[in-house]
């Protein structure tokens, strides 16, 4: 009893099928090439098999194996003429269980999933904090001796961080200050208040988008390369062999990159501010104005509090970008993926902590009438 | 007389113009535990580089069962690759499968095996190197002994017929290690596979070589051939005397 697919099947493998007596005649070759098919065929045929003839069988590989375990330990058919060679290397699995081994039982209910996490979030809180303290306690102590920075290593990463990343500080808040200006430029002219795009510009850059932006800027170049570096330097035990050397990774490792960051932030958000003022000047003087009279509306709209406002912002924001992306290196697990997620985690956190103190300024300063 | 499996004739490897081995030749014959020892920089890595197809000969040809993976490209080249499998030195599992999925990988890219198939040759596989009841463990839950293992058993998921194994025993305690050339001895027996190791671990290599060459970094070559017994009582080479009885180098 054969049909078109069932003979290109057993053309294909050499097999023969007799349905009625439920006997199947195994060909030469047994292997990856042939399996498939017959597996479908013993999917389709479990019920009616019954007897396997293996005597022309001589070449069987892996797959093979398993084909013979199958027929013989789920289907329960009886192999006949299996030569020893084949019988020997069938041996071993004679053991195997039917089923897989359950895998290791990793699903939570959700309760304990949300308490986990929350959990997750306390002890991450927790190691925020005692990693603040235990940097103003180095700190205090390099502030002391200055001898004990390194400060070679400081001046590397503050032109990594700061000096490389002119460029692109630069770009984003350039066409920051163009794009805020096109786009407060016509509904200012209906009220014929055009000149006071540079209020606006220049206010937003020098008191938020500035110092925000250049942040934002330093969390995804150099918080990210800060977690990278001391993360692979803990995959790779660097770290432990700092400690084990009575090297505080610490002094050693944090202080100078926290020091960076709080050196070129600063300088990074007057230069950004500053070409984004330039960004909306550009605009505003194709528009038609002159020189002269913009700038004259720029030193009447600012003045020492506004810079002065980015100016702190920004070196808290240095500190917070460098040092929680040296908290995450030292938090990063082990395997190939740890690394990435540190780095991952730590442009998240420095985002979410530059929004968040942010708005802590925001309220500070109203309250202060800055 | 049988053809070899591994045919190495007059290689030079280097790394720019830095030159490893030059004009190398030896073969590893079917069947056979062959063993590539030397001191720490001699080449033994750059070598088995060379024999996997990561590192392209400078000159000269290996020939991986006559085909020479190096020249060979498309269907050719992925046959060629299908003969052997490498088991890395740390395991090199892939930490975000299990290490069933680890072992079916390559036959779901390479062969048309159904999933169920797939998942049995993988738990048999695994079975042979004893760890049937981790097939659903991640790499990161089993220890590294039984990570080198797993390593193997995806290293034989295509039925090779030669399989490369890097510095086995290396971070293994001695029960483990023993208990890995245990492992190398059954399948060599079992399956008839070929065996290339690259290790210096003096026990394994006595329990489970039936010959192995020694590099030189001075000599960028080969310096002594034979059965390991045979090399530690009669080689008069100083430094495979010295390398064979443990003795420290003299200046």
């Amino acid at each position: 009893m054969k049909d078109g697919g069932r003979e290109d099947i057993e053309k294909n493998t050499g097999m023969d099928f007799d349905r009625n007596t439920g006997r199947l005649n195994l060909g030469e070759r047994l292997d990856a090439a042939g399996v498939p098919e017959l597996w479908s065929v013993l999917a389709d045929e479990k019920k009616s098999l019954r007897k396997a003839d293996a005597t022309a069988l001589k070449t069987c590989d892996g797959a093979g194996l398993a084909f013979l375990w199958s027929l013989r330990k789920e289907s329960g058919v009886e192999i006949e003429g299996l030569s020893p060679e084949i019988a020997a290397r069938l041996k071993p699995f004679d053991h195997l269980p039917d089923a897989a081994a359950d895998a290791p039982d990793r699903g939570d209910p959700l309760l304990i999933h949300i308490g986990r996490a929350s959990s997750q979030i306390f002890r991450d809180i927790r190691a925020q904090i005692a990693f603040i303290g235990e940097f103003v306690v180095t700190a205090r102590i390099c502030l002391a001796n200055p001898r004990l920075v390194r400060w070679g290593d400081m001046w590397m990463t503050a032109q990594r961080a700061g000096v490389d990343a002119l460029v692109v500080a630069g770009m984003v808040s350039f066409l920051t200050g163009m794009i805020m200006a096109f786009q407060s430029a016509v509904p200012l002219r209906q009220f014929g208040v055009d000149l006071f795009v540079v209020n606006l510009v220049a206010l937003a850059l020098l008191r938020e988008m500035g110092p925000i932006m250049t942040a934002v800027v330093l969390a995804g170049r150099s918080g990210s390369a800060f977690a990278a570096e001391i993360g692979t330097m803990k995959v790779n035990e660097e770290i432990d062999a700092l400690t084990t050397m009575g090297l505080d990774p610490m002094r050693f490792l944090v202080v100078p990159r926290v020091l960076a960051g709080l050196l070129v932030t600063p300088v990074l958000t007057i230069y950004a501010s500053a070409l984004g003022v330039a960004g909306g000047f550009l605009v505003m003087m194709v528009r038609g104005f002159p020189f002269m009279a913009l700038w004259n509306q720029l030193v009447g709209a600012i003045g020492v509090s506004d810079l002065m406002t980015g100016v702190i912002k920004s070196f808290v924001f240095g500190v917070l970008v460098a040092g929680v992306g040296c908290l995450r290196g030292l938090q990063t697990g082990t395997g190939a993926s740890a690394v990435g997620v540190s780095t991952t985690r730590a442009v998240v956190s420095g985002i979410f902590l530059i929004v968040t103190v942010d708005a802590v300024f925001a309220a500070i300063f109203y309250a202060l009438k800055w | 007389m049988v053809k070899p499996i591994i045919e190495v004739r007059e290689l030079t490897a280097a790394y720019g113009e830095d030159v490893i081995l030059e004009n190398l030749s030896f073969d590893v014959r079917r069947g056979e535990v062959f063993v590539i020892l030397g001191g720490s920089g001699c080449g033994k890595s750059t070598l088995m580089k060379s024999l996997i197809g990561l590192l392209p000969p400078t000159r000269g040809r290996i020939l991986i069962d006559g085909g020479d993976l190096h020249s060979a490209a498309g269907p050719e080249r992925e046959s060629l690759l299908k003969k052997f499998g490498v088991m890395y030195q740390s395991g090199a599992l892939f930490g975000s499968m299990t290490l069933e999925e680890n072992v079916t990988l390559a036959m779901e890219e390479f062969t048309g095996l159904p999933p169920d198939a797939r998942r049995l040759v993988a738990r048999m596989k695994l079975s042979l190197v004893g760890l049937e009841r981790f097939s659903g463990h991640f790499p990161s839950e089993v220890s590294g002994g039984m990570q080198k293992r797993a390593a193997i058993a995806r290293a034989m998921a295509l039925d090779p017929e030669v399989l490369f194994l890097d510095e086995p025993s290396a971070g293994l305690d001695p029960v483990t290690s023993a208990g890995l050339d245990e492992l190398i001895l059954s399948l060599n027996k079992n399956l008839g596979v070929s065996f290339v190791i690259v290790s210096h671990e003096l026990a394994s290599i006595y329990a489970v070589a039936d010959r192995v060459i020694m590099l030189d970094q001075t000599q960028k070559g080969m310096i002594a051939e034979g059965a390991p017994a045979d090399l530690r009582d009669r080689d008069a080479n100083p430094f495979v005397h010295a390398f064979f009885h443990r003795e420290a180098a003299r200046a």
